[in-house]
């Protein structure tokens, strides 16, 4: 590359023999002049950047919608904690369903670093609204007696009210799950609403609601259940106090020491029957699993990308066929056949690039919006940002290959001659 | 006086069939600093002469030599430089690029030299002072009248410091004030030393020249200095 700044020395050389400095364009000129045929037809030019604007947003709030919902699993996992474990009974060897030992809570909370041991116990009884409900209808909803610290031992909360507690262990006092407390159509507390409790025979007995619960992500079964207190499952239900379910929270860093012996501990006779759970596992792999619908629409983005692209292929067919004199003129100031494919890419790039940067925007701003909706904390991922305007620079140049090549090949005699 | 232009036996063939022999044979000698006009009927080559001259296409045979340099076997790339450094055009149709202000206009006539976009400017307020349009630089092509935009690119054509400065019917769109004032400007510019070589139809323009070429059929078949000679 020649540097001399002026070059334009009249030296002839008597033999013929070219000494002219060749021709360049400086990278930043290169840009410049790529941007002029889009400044000169604005409208034009947001019309076509918009089909590469589209195809990127959609992929950047695929990704950023899918980061956000991850994300906010990550901080449920957070504040739920990973401490917990849930203890099943396994099936019989006759594969019956059978319970825990009811030493089961005391056992396991014998272990050193075990926080709580809470049990839940099913119940052959139904809940309703009211008396005049068929009794085949239960909605899903299970009756189940509680220890009172579930709650702490799956860091669920109250929407509204109390939990049960040892002041009433006895009373026919109920706390609804978020489900249960839907599918009731019970949503607060105010005129005292009660159920219908039926038991196996069909023997009734109105229950107050005194709580309903928050959703509970680390022990869904809570969700669809109407608790009541042992005692009072004892007293009408014949209900023993043999866990279906046991929670045993400790010291995340405790708990695969915690689950080892768990079992041995729980049923000493027959520790294998035992199966051991760790729900926040659960939500861990769902935070991992959304893949399979994530790339489904990543295509789709990706065919919007590819029409975006044959759409500035087109544009800039046109605009190559347009400015035929431009390219003339050009040639005839120095331009080289190079230099004019490089000009006619770079207006590509540029084009797709600026329809990429709206893109990134927009996706930003649609996956801004839905976590706002859902409640989620935002997670845009930098990574997919800084792609998808590189793709979409990738995708401008490579629309602009064919028509570049076209420009570059003009004749520069025909070019600059009106036709 | 050092030759600038050189054309001797050349001959342009356009292929078809049959082929169109446009250059027939041409012999043409211009020194530095000469003003001349190639006159012709249309047909008569004299575009195609402009192509050649304007090393815009190589000849079939012969030789030209622009400044020195033989364009006939230059590749695509050198001929390119050789027009950016060596050939100023001013076209019939101004040429300008809509979307660019005068002065950027100008400053594109360094465009592919290398040369800093800084100096670029610099030389192209200069250009467009010496073209009398010093308060228009800020004026994009369509915010000129048409003698505007030919002295706008006059002055691009002048940038590069050409050896030669090549004009195809400079005043084929322009009315007749507009059209004298753009022909004092390129005599201005010869008396300053720059060689010009203007290609037109028109006998009236060509009789104010100080040298005549004429061409018909591919061939000169006239050529004033060579009678005075």
């Amino acid at each position: 590359m020649t540097t001399t700044t002026n070059g334009f020395d009249r030296d002839l050389d008597s033999d013929g023999q070219d000494s002219t400095p060749a021709s360049r364009l400086r990278p930043a000129d290169a840009v410049r002049v790529g941007s002029v045929g889009l400044r000169t037809r604005p409208l034009r030019t947001m019309l076509t950047a918009l089909g590469i604007a589209i195809g990127i947003a959609a992929m950047i709030s695929v990704v950023g919608i899918s980061a956000s919902s991850r994300a906010d699993l990550l901080s449920q996992i957070d504040s739920l904690g990973t401490g917990l474990l849930r203890v099943a009974p396994g099936q019989s060897v006759f594969g019956d369903d059978t319970t825990l030992p009811d030493t089961a809570r005391r056992t396991a909370g014998r272990i050193g670093p075990v926080t709580e041991a809470a049990g839940l116990s099913y119940i052959q009884a139904s809940v309703r609204r009211n008396a005049f409900i068929d009794s085949g209808i239960t909605g899903g909803i299970a009756v189940a007696a509680v220890d009172t610290n579930v709650l702490e031992a799956v860091r669920a909360t109250m929407a509204v009210g109390r939990f049960l507690d040892h002041a009433s262990p006895d009373a026919p006092v109920v706390v609804l799950g978020a489900d249960t407390a839907k599918r009731l159509g019970i949503t607060s507390l105010v005129g005292r609403p009660r159920v219908w409790i039926t038991d196996s025979d069909g023997a009734g007995q109105w229950f107050s609601v005194i709580g309903i619960l928050e959703p509970s992500p680390l022990a869904p079964e809570l969700d669809s259940a109407a608790m009541i207190g042992y005692g009072v499952a004892a007293t009408l239900y014949d209900a023993t106090t043999s866990p279906s379910v046991l929670f045993v929270r400790a010291a995340p860093a405790k708990i695969p020491a915690v689950r080892n012996v768990l079992a041995r501990s729980v049923n000493p006779a027959e520790p294998n029957q035992i199966e051991i759970s760790r729900p926040s596992d659960a939500l861990e792999a769902r935070a991992k699993t959304d893949a399979a619908l994530r790339n489904l629409l990543l295509g789709l983005g990706a065919v919007a990308l590819l029409v975006g692209g044959v759409g500035i292929t087109n544009v800039m067919v046109i605009s190559v066929l347009e400015r035929r004199g431009e390219i003339g003129v050009r040639r005839a100031l120095g331009a080289g056949r190079r230099h004019i494919l490089i000009q006619f890419l770079a207006e590509a790039g540029l084009l797709s690039f600026l329809g990429g940067v709206v893109g990134c925007a927009l996706g930003a701003g649609v996956t801004a919006a839905y976590a706002h909706a859902k409640g989620w904390v935002l997670d845009v991922p930098i990574g997919s940002l800084a792609a998808g305007a590189g793709i979409a620079l990738g995708v401008g140049l490579l629309a602009g290959v064919s028509p570049a090549i076209r420009a570059a090949r003009l004749d520069p005699a025909e070019a600059i001659r009106p036709t | 006086m050092s030759v600038v232009l050189e054309l001797s036996d050349v001959v342009k063939e356009y292929p078809g069939s049959p082929p169109v022999r446009a250059l027939a044979g041409v012999n043409l000698t211009v020194e530095n600093g000469e003003y001349v006009v190639v006159v012709g009927p249309s047909g008569s080559g004299k575009s195609t002469l402009m192509n050649v001259v304007g090393a815009l296409q190589r000849p079939t045979s012969g030789t030209v030599r622009i400044d020195g340099v033989a364009t006939s076997s230059l590749r695509d790339g050198r001929l390119s430089a050789v027009r950016g450094r060596r050939i100023g055009f001013v076209f019939q149709q101004f040429h300008l690029i809509e979307g660019m202000t005068a002065l950027e206009n100008v400053s594109d006539g360094l465009l592919y030299s290398g040369v800093s976009r800084r100096q670029r400017m610099t030389r192209a307020e200069a250009a467009l002072g010496l073209v009398g349009l010093a308060d228009r630089m800020t004026h994009r092509p369509g915010a000129l009248s048409g003698g505007e935009r030919q002295r706008v690119a006059v002055a691009r054509a002048l940038i590069a410091d050409p050896a030669i400065v090549l004009a195809d019917e400079p005043t084929g769109n322009l009315d007749s004030a507009n059209g004298a004032s753009i022909m004092a400007l390129l005599r201005d510019l010869n008396e300053a030393g720059r060689t010009i070589v203007l290609i037109t139809h028109d006998r009236d323009i060509a009789a104010a020249a100080p040298r005549q070429v004429t061409m018909r059929d591919g061939l000169i078949v006239d050529d004033s200095m060579a009678v005075a000679a």
